[in-house]
């Protein structure tokens, strides 16, 4: 003892051009964009997908090798490994490697790494059931532990997934849930019957992923030799250390320069150095170790900002309007049965959305400007819903047309079947 | 900061009420605060007018005492000084040309033209820098520049040259005046620090007029947060039948000159009105340009949709930016940009240009860059199609502006005329 689980969380959204209001009703490529280079999904993938993915990739594969005892787990939107898919398969090649070795787990999530836990718990288990359908397909492997979008975490989120089948699942450390007691522990949501849950340590896991590279921190630089006595210090006292970070920490949100891969490459080493330490993934954790006791979380938690709620997402009026506008459209755009609209529907679902919206400035400010796209909320605001606009006009246009009934759905079908021709 | 015993001998030409733009309001702003903190302002004015203030002694340029020390060297130095801060040559010839019209009562005296007055101030400013008491002097924007080198001159006391605009901003996209640029730089040139009201600002004082960046502070101008007290509704009741109709009110406000880029206001009016025919659009100001805008919107067939309604000052002002539902900057180059803090003040959300130092320090407002009048179109469409836009922009903005004070500014000034001070 203890444990370290490391969890790495891998999404790319589907980001809405520059849409504007013109438009409406005449434009329906939102997620297309070849010329602003910050707007341009193909082109940000491409420069994470060398900058981290490829590197990052390429270390742990050699980390997994030279170290059987070296465990990790990623949780991959299904929208991230669409694009990858369609840009960048390579990139897929190199993460079924690593899956292929046996010591790296997936866990299961939301397909568009949504909010839909909160605004539809129907479309959250179809999301949910999409994708594990494609980590099935292609990885071959089925996830046991649940993570839902930015550790976003509740009582009855645990309810619902302990439901679905799910043996253990995964929330932010908060001080307000955990109060005195340790993160570094297994436990129970309270509601459930057996579901465990692993909490994020949140200080050791922002040391690495915001404090890195930080020259004014006061332990900078942090070497992997220094984070391992601060593991090990924790002998005795605790279960296992969960690590849980965004996986572009290495390369991207902490750049090459900044020593980030250097210390990754060391850290194995370093924290084995102790017979005591050991490396595990969620799964493992969960079944071996007993709950500590029982956690109760009436509120929503999450790992954004320092507030560790919602807020991120949904705390200003323009996300509560665009959140509220999008899912109006729920049984509409469902009854269509046209899955480009049903897909195009669902991409405006992915969180990042809303997240760009945000105008909590002066705590987070900086953090949200660096992730923030546009170049201010309230043109993220008006490009979500000029687009959300042109959906809207489209999903009504088919709807009439269902309505209206049988001609249409013949000519559909025609279509349909000169198409295979 | 502990309260200071400062005096500063401060040269201006505009004071409210008599002002004719933002650069009277920023020395009432900066000179009530800077009071407040200990500092005693002797404010120079080119010429004797009905001010009252109770947090700054006036002086005039022109008053008895300091003509009548004059009168024995320069015969025409007893006469008034007629400024305006907006002016360029061509109009200063035409205003005095069509003197009666002018708000100006008295029968005024003049000098033949605009330079031969600003170089007048300086030398009268001469004489009132012999007569008083002072530790710092402080000079804002060019037509006082030479009252402050003369001060400079005779006390060999420090001087802040205050650019609240340069000539490269008033010109618009058209030509630099070469003498108002030779006065401009010079003084910044004499000065002992520049103080600057934008980065934007400070970039053009650095690229245009060879003044090294460490001498140039940039100190963003302010708003009190009290600015508008109660706002009769009079004015605004004009509005009423119109918005009663439906209609929304889309307002400019500012001189009518290239600078101010009204002409792409009134480009961006006739694309929002092919998609929304309910707005109405507002053009609040006068300036030379005035006859060009009014011709445009004839032209481009939307008379019935654009209204002009002079220029505005004090309540009639506050009344239309309540009447508004949004409230557009369309300059070319603003230096700062009061307006859009005095928009947010009344709780109307903001369209600003990026070419502008107010869009450095607001952030609760939509930036276009204002060429690009199919954005700025865009913008003016979406805060009126989607509430929850308008409603954010309002919430947020108005707290945001409550943070953007003269304290500020009065703190950042006070803590440069002690340096000098110290360094003198």
């Amino acid at each position: 003892m203890p444990s370290i689980c490391f969890y790495f969380q891998i999404h790319q959204p589907y980001r809405i051009r520059k849409y504007r209001v013109f438009e409406i009703g005449k434009k329906h490529d939102y997620f297309e964009n070849n010329l602003e280079d910050n707007l341009s999904n193909k082109k940000i993938l491409e420069k994470v997908a060398n900058k981290c993915y490829l590197p990052a990739n390429k270390l742990l594969l050699e980390l997994l090798k030279k170290h059987p005892e070296f465990k990790i787990s990623f949780s991959f939107s299904g929208i991230f490994l669409d694009q990858l898919e369609e840009h960048l398969p390579k990139v897929v090649d190199s993460f079924k490697k690593l899956v292929d070795t046996g010591r790296v787990e997936i866990l299961s999530e939301t397909y568009y790494h949504s909010l839909s836990f909160i605004l539809s718990k129907k479309e959250f288990g179809r999301q949910v059931e999409k994708h594990k359908k494609k980590i099935k397909k292609l990885f071959n492997f089925e996830p046991k532990v649940f993570r839902n979008t930015e550790l976003i975490f509740n009582n009855e989120l645990a309810e619902e997934v302990e439901k679905m089948g799910y043996e253990g699942i995964l929330s932010e450390g908060a001080d307000r849930i955990l109060d005195w007691r340790s993160p570094n522990f297994v436990y129970k949501p309270k509601e459930t019957k057996k579901i465990k849950l692993l909490l994020k340590n949140y200080r050791l896991s922002d040391d690495i992923a915001f404090r890195f590279g930080e020259k004014t921190w006061k332990e900078y630089p942090l070497t992997a030799e220094k984070f391992a006595r601060w593991i090990n210090k924790h002998n005795g006292n605790g279960q296992v250390i969960n690590l849980f970070m965004d996986y572009e920490t290495f390369g991207e949100h902490q750049w090459e320069a900044t020593g980030i891969f250097e210390f990754l490459k060391q850290l194995p080493h370093e924290i084995l150095k102790n017979r005591d330490n050991n490396f595990v993934t969620p799964t493992e954790a969960i079944r071996k170790y007993d709950s500590v006791g029982e956690l109760d979380f009436p509120d929503f938690v999450s790992w954004a900002d320092t507030e560790r709620d919602l807020s991120a997402w949904l705390s200003n009026p323009l996300q509560k309007d665009a959140i509220t506008k999008l899912y109006a459209l729920e049984d509409e755009v469902l009854a269509t049965k046209n899955n480009k609209l049903i897909e195009d529907w669902r991409r405006f679902q992915t969180s990042d959305h809303f997240y760009y919206m945000c105008t909590k400035w002066f705590l987070d400010g900086d953090v949200h400007k660096y992730f923030n796209p546009y170049e201010s909320p309230y043109e993220a605001f008006i490009s979500f819903m000029n687009a959300l606009s042109d959906l809207k006009l489209r999903i009504r246009e088919k709807s009439v047309r269902v309505k209206k009934g049988n001609p249409k759905k013949k000519i559909n079908k025609i279509k349909k079947l000169k198409c295979k021709k | 900061m502990a309260d200071s015993n400062l005096r500063v001998l401060m040269f201006g030409w505009e004071f409210p009420p008599f002002n004719s733009g933002g650069l009277g309001t920023a020395c009432y702003g900066l000179t009530r605060s800077l009071a407040k903190r200990g500092v005693e302002v002797l404010f120079v004015l080119p010429r004797e007018l009905n001010v009252k203030s109770d947090f700054v002694k006036f002086k005039f340029a022109d008053s008895k005492k300091y003509k009548k020390m004059m009168s024995s060297k320069i015969k025409y130095f007893r006469k008034n000084v007629m400024i305006r801060p907006y002016m360029t040559d061509a109009l200063y010839r035409q205003y005095v040309d069509n003197a009666s019209t002018i708000l100006l009562k008295e029968n005024f005296p003049y000098a033949s033209n605009l330079y031969l007055e600003v170089l007048r101030y300086g030398a009268m400013a001469k004489t009132l820098a012999k007569e008083e008491n002072f530790d710092v002097i402080h000079a804002h924007d060019w037509l006082s520049f030479p009252a402050g080198v003369e001060a400079k001159n005779v006390s060999k006391k420090s001087l802040v040259a205050h650019v609240h605009a340069t000539e490269f901003d008033r010109a618009g996209n058209g030509r630099v005046n070469k003498e108002v640029y030779k006065i401009e730089k010079e003084g910044m040139k004499r000065a002992d620090k520049v103080v600057a009201v934008s980065n934007y600002t400070k970039k053009t004082i650095v690229d245009n007029y060879e003044i090294r960046p460490s001498k140039v502070e940039v100190v963003h101008n302010g708003i009190d947060p009290d600015y508008f007290g109660k706002s009769s509704s009079r004015f605004s009741n004009n509005f009423q039948s119109l918005k009663k109709a439906g209609n929304k009110i889309v307002l400019s406000l500012g001189r009518i000159t290239m600078q101010k880029g009204i002409d792409y206001f009134i480009r961006a009016a006739r694309i929002v009105l092919e998609h929304n025919p309910k707005v109405i659009f507002l053009v609040a100001g006068s300036g030379d340009m005035e006859q060009k805008i009014i011709n445009m919107v004839a032209e481009l067939g939307i008379s019935d949709k654009v209204f002009f309604t002079g220029f505005l000052r004090g309540e009639e002002q506050r009344a239309v930016y309540k009447a508004a539902d949004l409230f557009v900057v369309p300059s070319v180059s603003e230096p700062f940009g009061l307006t859009v803090l005095e928009s947010m003040v009344s709780g109307t959300p903001v369209i600003v240009s990026k070419q502008s130092g107010v869009s450095e320090v607001v952030r609760n407002a939509l930036k276009v860059d204002f060429w690009d009048v199919d954005e700025m179109a865009n913008q003016i469409l979406c805060i009126l199609k989607y509430g929850s836009l308008e409603k954010c922009l309002v919430a947020e903005g108005s707290q945001e502006v409550k943070k953007i004070s003269w304290k500020e500014a009065a703190d950042k000034c006070l803590n440069i005329y002690q340096n000098l001070i110290y360094q003198n």
